[in-house]
């Protein structure tokens, strides 16, 4: 292990340090907690910049993690991402319970999750990376220690978490019984070369592998847990559980079969055509007769992982391009509209906000019913927003590769999916509230919404910057 | 004398579907934990004997990782399912259902 290794992976690094001195703080006999959130940003700004700057592309520490575009771009996604969760945190914290250490802490063991899951060059990392993610992840969902919803979300995420982690081993070894290696280059040799011990287990291997991935990014039928868990964890946690996991999820996924797998996968395509269409079709069906805000955006996001299998479906150029595309567009909307919705809940002094407490904001907060209306409508899809040129770049990466009937079938989600994105806008823009003095916005927010204004507006009219940095990290792999 | 490679894995794959069907019909929190460890170390018998099938050591270094990250999902695992029995008073996973639509 060299120096070249360390620097490789200084944006790991630095977030442990940063994770390990929020603990640090947090134990102090008279913790300073106005700084726990600023020390935590600091943390994440520095790996951004290590991210992006440090270190030459290449292998490092023995094979085992890949530096490259791709997993530069996904990795400055996902830092991004940390670091806006953090702040919609913030003021939900400061109100509801106890600002602690341990949540900013967690949140950055999580990230470094990521970050290992996308430069992994090796099923051991992958393992590891996802499992770094997964266990801060069912601390944070049952962070409220004594409200009964948010154990049982808890409970929920880590038993389906770690049977799925069963799953995910499970594949792992055989396909290293298969090809007697885990790495990436080791395994795709064995299999493209026909060493391998057998097809079956390669293919078994694959499929459960497969299995595993399907309940992190909560494609169904693996989803059932997704809904009761992102409405019982605290909201400012729900914003970070349906688009960090899906984010490093489909990022990792798409990379292992664009480099190991592409030639087996023709026996898996029927299976990924059913997860696919499946998942489209239950989450935005389910999302139609949810009241919940909470519920609603969750089935939502089950909608959303539907769509983004079809890039793994397809699994070239234009599907990977059309892929992080689309995924740096929703986990941007989704984290801005859940920030937004848990303002609601402060506003509300209920536990679940539904549809209704949405009526009036439009005359009580103009400008958060505009942001909550653009997140809306850039998740259903409305042109000029991005999330509108995400759908179309993917459908058309999936039409191109002849999946006619599957591109009819996500036209028509995208169809059903407007009617219930369209009810809290109806009901901030038609109906009159109760309630008619202005909610607080907190200053911290902003940034998230200034966020969902660039990613959804200003890629949905100047879409060049964005279409360009996603191309050039996917070139890197497909 | 070795048991040949097939025996091994039909062992593990016995023991992983012994954990998966605890999983699926157990109703206690508690059980349905010890039937992923059942899982999970199906698992770890599968990486060991593959390991020695091919004469490297990969598997039986994935097999540390994989008892280290066990052991870490118990100690987080049974710390909530204290937590929810503070509140609730039960371990039954039939009747913690609260959150449903």
């Amino acid at each position: 292990m060299g120096s070249a290794d360390i620097l490789s992976t200084l944006p790991e690094l630095v977030l442990i340090a940063t994770a390990l001195l929020l603990l640090v703080m947090e134990s102090a006999a008279e913790p300073h907690r106005e700084l726990l959130a600023a020390t935590a940003l600091g943390g994440l700004a520095i790996a951004l910049v290590t991210a992006l700057g440090y270190g030459a592309d290449g292998l490092y520490y023995s094979g085992m993690l890949q530096v490259d575009p791709y997993a530069r771009f996904v990795s400055a996604l996902a830092l991004v991402l940390a670091a806006l969760a953090i702040m919609v945190a913030v003021p939900y914290l400061r109100r509801t319970l106890e600002e602690r250490g341990e949540y900013y802490s967690l949140m950055l063991f999580a990230t470094v999750g990521m970050l290992l899951m996308v430069k992994a060059q090796d099923l051991t990392m992958v393992f590891l990376g996802l499992e770094l993610l997964s266990i801060p992840l069912y601390v944070l969902a049952g962070f409220y220690r004594h409200r009964s919803s948010s154990n049982e979300a808890g409970l929920k995420y880590l038993l389906l978490g770690a049977f799925a982690a069963g799953f995910f081993l499970f594949g792992i070894a055989l396909l290293y019984g298969s090809t007697g290696t885990t790495s990436y280059s080791g395994m795709a040799q064995a299999i493209n070369s026909g060493t391998e011990l057998s097809r079956v287990l390669t293919l078994a291997g694959f499929g459960l592998l497969l299995v595993g991935f399907a309940f992190k990014v909560a494609l169904a039928p693996f989803h059932m847990y997704a809904p009761d868990v992102y409405e019982g964890a605290p909201t400012s946690m729900s914003a970070f559980l349906s688009t960090g996991p899906k984010l490093a999820g489909f990022a990792t996924l798409l990379k292992l079969i664009a480099v190991v797998f592409a030639g087996t996968m023709v026996h898996w395509w029927t299976a990924i055509w059913i997860l696919a269409a499946l998942t489209m079709t239950v989450g935005n069906l389910a999302a139609l007769r949810q009241d919940s805000l909470k519920r609603m955006l969750a089935y939502s996001s089950v909608a959303h992982a539907g769509y983004l299998a079809l890039a793994i479906l397809v699994t070239n150029y234009d599907s990977g391009f059309a892929m992080l595309f689309y995924l740096t567009v929703y986990v941007l909307t989704t984290l801005a509209a859940f920030g937004i919705v848990s303002l609601l809940e402060e506003g509300e002094e209920s536990a679940m906000p539904g549809v209704e407490a949405c009526k009036g904001l439009a005359r009580r907060n103009p400008w958060l019913a505009a942001a909550f209306t653009l997140a809306l409508l850039s998740l259903a899809g409305f042109p000029p927003t991005a999330g509108f040129l995400g759908k179309f770049f993917l459908f058309n990466a999936t039409l191109d590769a002849g999946y006619l009937w599957l591109v009819i079938l996500a036209v028509l989600n995208s169809l059903v999916s407007v009617y219930y994105y369209l009810r809290p806008v109806v009901a901030m823009y038609m109906q009159p509230g109760k309630n008619t003095s202005a909610l607080p916005i907190p200053r911290m927010l902003i940034p998230a919404l200034l966020a969902l204004a660039v990613v959804a507006l200003g890629a949905g009219f100047i879409p060049a910057p964005l279409v360009h940095a996603t191309a050039s990290a996917i070139s890197a792999i497909l | 004398m070795v048991a040949p490679l097939q025996h091994i894995i039909a062992v593990a794959g016995l023991l992983f579907s012994i954990g998966v069907l605890g999983v699926l019909f157990r109703r206690n929190a508690i059980i349905v934990f010890m039937s992923i460890e059942i899982m999970l170390n199906a698992v770890n018998l599968a990486f060991v004997a593959f390991s020695r099938y091919h004469g490297n050591i990969d598997g039986q270094v994935f097999v540390f990782f994989s008892m280290t990250l066990a052991a870490a999902e118990v100690a987080v695992g049974l710390a909530i399912m204290v937590a929810l029995f503070r509140n609730l008073k039960t371990t039954d996973i039939s009747k913690i259902s609260s959150l449903k639509y």
